[in-house]
């Protein structure tokens, strides 16, 4: 493996995926990064933990995906006065506001960081109070004294600001934009995310871990699924525990329900961004049968809270299953349809074609990932990246597009709900038999597990940490903190109407990064 | 054009009709009560909403959003999301209140002109849900504004949104 050079002691993680995990020094810690990149590794996340008590002092880890999986490297920091760690952002760029959220929330501070302003404390806590620190039970509340933003001003002949958010237009979730503009054309964008920071992960420290598959699946509730697998993938890897053959293919089948949900609204959005009423009003149509057939057939239309430790909390009928197939089909033969009418329609390709593009050169770069990174040649998708089943025994195949404009993301999103109808309607004919949910026996009281998991945006990562029965540290990353960066790259040069059409062909996550 | 056309004739209206109110929701003080007619005068008039999103997970957005779809037309009951807090009549609120969001969501409450209608969405807008209260939440939105009426659900299902709003006309002159 190219982190071989480094020589640090790797301990695999069980899982149906390849994870690895190491203690390392400063000096690996320091080399890993361009190590990984070297091969076209890529950063997945980046956290802090407190581990006092445990085994020292504090501890800043960094996950990257390899070829040969996920490789997991924890940092452990002294305590001292102002304890850091070497920044890693200058060869992963997408660490940046990871590690500030590391410094707002654990006091952690990356050495030399080009950037050192807070990200998710907006001033709602004091400056010195560190939420993530074993001595604060999270309860705590502070008199509010919100701070103002410094924001990068561009200054120039006829440049101004608009200032957008933290409460948007539409119906959609809190941030704020700052735009600085010529005219109608976007020379740079601002993001300002956190504003739906609600403490979830030191949450996960008073949830029982049994339990924490309802608060992990409620992190983005779009990926709801995504997440409670994520999370008890973390538990049964800890845990040693095996699910069953028809769970795994069950959890399959509501990831890619999931999947094609969120398309369906997309896509319709995107269409109404565009000025084609019709789109939305047809392919809303589309994803209200869809969220339907979820309700009636496992009894919730986002299907919060059907992935459970041990399996499944629902099952599969042959009727229910037949029923499933012929929506599938249906559905299809109607995306067809409105696929040729989105892309016989000039206006709508004029408004889809070249926009807000992101060149695979910069998404590499920059850590473009999932969905969007897929349609600017990233060729990444967990599903397939590795063998494993049920995705390998399916065949799934990765769609994935080279141009990275909106026009780009929509071609792969339609072409990844024609993928996960054809993998339902497989799963729905081959569904293994068995039981869908055996629940764990006794928790292992301490242990350490990871769960990975290709959310329609992309991969989520969930690390899951137990000490004498609790949960110690839970850390949930949403691919969004990723992808948002490049949303800045993305309107540049684009005029200001355009910005929602973009904005909405990546559709990120606010409360997944902002936890 | 023509296969556009095709596809809307195809598929018809879709629209199903509206659900009744549910006065176990609400929260304020009830007054007298207002008969179905006149219920049904008042939005016969063009309701118009606001959102803040004030920490949700965003679920009970997606529930929000699927409001606007052909099968619910909201808008064809005369009720329509806007952009201004300044033109709506109500506000809906959804997740628990997290810290970061409270001057917003003040300064939206404040921007509305009177009746300032509001109203909380899902377990989180209620009770805080899950997340609670804590250095980063605030709990329930009715801890930061007034609230007329909060509708339970995780997220609240579209008919449940429905009948809230009603539940909440119903509330007020
Ligand atoms: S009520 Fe449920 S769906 Fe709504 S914001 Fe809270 S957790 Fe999300």
């Amino acid at each position: 493996m190219p982190l071989a050079a480094l020589d640090c002691r790797f301990e695999t993680l069980p899982g149906p995926l390849p994870m690895q995990r190491a203690t390392v020094t400063r000096q690996q810690w320091r080399a890993a990064p361009a190590a990984v990149a070297a091969v076209g590794g890529r950063l997945v996340s980046l956290w802090g933990s407190d581990r006092r008590g445990l085994d020292g002092g504090f501890a800043v880890s960094a996950a990257y995906a390899l070829g040969e999986g996920l490789v997991w490297l924890s940092l452990p920091i002294a305590v001292v006065a102002q304890p850091s760690y070497p920044d890693i952002a200058r060869t992963f760029p997408a660490a940046g506001r990871m590690q500030r959220a590391c410094r707002d929330l654990l006091g952690l501070v990356a050495e030399d960081a080009v950037d050192q302003r807070p990200w998710l404390r907006h001033g709602a806590w004091p400056e010195d109070y560190f939420p993530l620190r074993r001595e604060h039970g999270g309860l705590e509340s502070f008199a509010a004294a919100p701070e103002s933003y410094p924001f990068v001003r561009v200054e120039g002949d006829g440049v101004h600001e608009i200032a957008v958010g933290p409460v948007h237009a539409g119906i959609i979730e809190p941030g704020h934009f700052r735009f600085s503009v010529v005219g109608e054309r976007v020379l740079r964008l601002e993001q300002h995310l956190g504003y739906t920071h609600k403490g979830i992960e030191k949450l996960f420290e008073r949830t029982a871990p049994l339990e924490g598959h309802y608060l992990a699946g409620r992190v983005s509730g779009d990926t709801t699924v995504a997440y409670a697998w994520a999370y008890c993938m973390a538990l049964e890897s800890l845990a040693g525990v095996e699910i069953s053959w028809r769970a795994r293919w069950l959890r399959a089948l509501l990831l890619e329900r999931e999947r094609v949900a969120n398309h369906l609204g997309d896509l319709g959005a995107l269409g109404n961004d565009a000025a084609l009423g019709f789109g939305l009003a047809q392919f809303s149509r589309l994803k209200e049968d869809w969220l339907r057939l979820n309700r009636e057939l496992f009894g919730h239309r986002f299907l919060m809270d059907r992935v459970v430790p041990g399996g499944v909390a629902t099952d599969l009928d042959v009727t229910s299953g037949e029923r499933m197939r012929r929506q599938c089909d249906e559905i299809e033969v109607e995306v067809r349809t409105l696929k040729d009418i989105y892309e016989e329609h000039g206006g709508l390709q004029d408004r889809f074609l070249t926009t807000g593009r992101v060149s695979p050169k910069l998404a590499a770069q920059l850590g473009l990932c999932g969905m969007a990174g897929r349609a600017s040649a990233q060729a990444s998708d967990l599903r397939m990246d590795f063998a494993w089943e049920p995705y390998a025994a399916l065949q799934a195949t990765m769609a994935s597009h080279r141009n990275g404009d909106v026009a780009a993301r929509v071609t792969v999103r339609i072409e990844e709900i024609f993928e996960s109808l054809r993998l339902i309607r497989e799963i729905v004919a081959r569904l293994p038999k068995g039981k869908p949910l055996s629940t764990p026996g006794a928790l292992p009281a301490n242990g350490i597990g990871a769960g990975w998991v290709e959310g329609w945006r992309g991969d989520v990562l969930v690390t899951l940490e137990l000490e004498a029965g609790g949960i110690r540290r839970c850390h949930c990353h949403d691919p969004s903190w990723q992808n948002w960066p490049l949303l800045e790259h993305a309107v540049m040069d684009n005029i200001v109407p355009d910005f929602p059409l973009i904005n909405k062909s990546f559709n990120l996550s606010y409360s997944g990064q902002d936890l | 054009m023509w296969r556009i056309l095709k596809q809307i004739v195809k598929n018809g209206v879709r629209t199903e009709p509206a659900p009744e109110s549910n006065d176990d929701w609400r929260v304020a003080q009830a007054e007298p009560e207002r008969i179905r007619a006149e219920l049904l005068a008042i939005l016969g008039r063009a309701l118009t909403i606001r959102l803040v999103d004030a920490g949700s997970c965003n679920g009970c957005e997606l529930e929000l959003n699927a409001l606007t779809n052909p099968y619910y037309n909201i808008e064809g009951l005369g009720i329509k999301f806007v952009a201004s807090p300044r033109h709506a009549d109500m506000l809906m609120v959804t997740g628990p209140v997290s810290r970061n969001m409270v001057v917003a969501l003040q300064r939206t409450w404040q921007a509305m002109p009177a009746p300032k209608l509001v109203v909380a969405v899902g377990d989180c807008g209620c009770s805080g849900g899950l997340f609670g209260e804590s250095y980063a939440s605030c709990g329930k939105v009715a801890n930061v504004i007034p609230v007329d009426v909060a509708i339970p659900g995780c997220p609240p299902p579209p008919l449940d949104l429905l009948r809230g709003i009603l539940t909440a006309i119903r509330s007020r002159k």
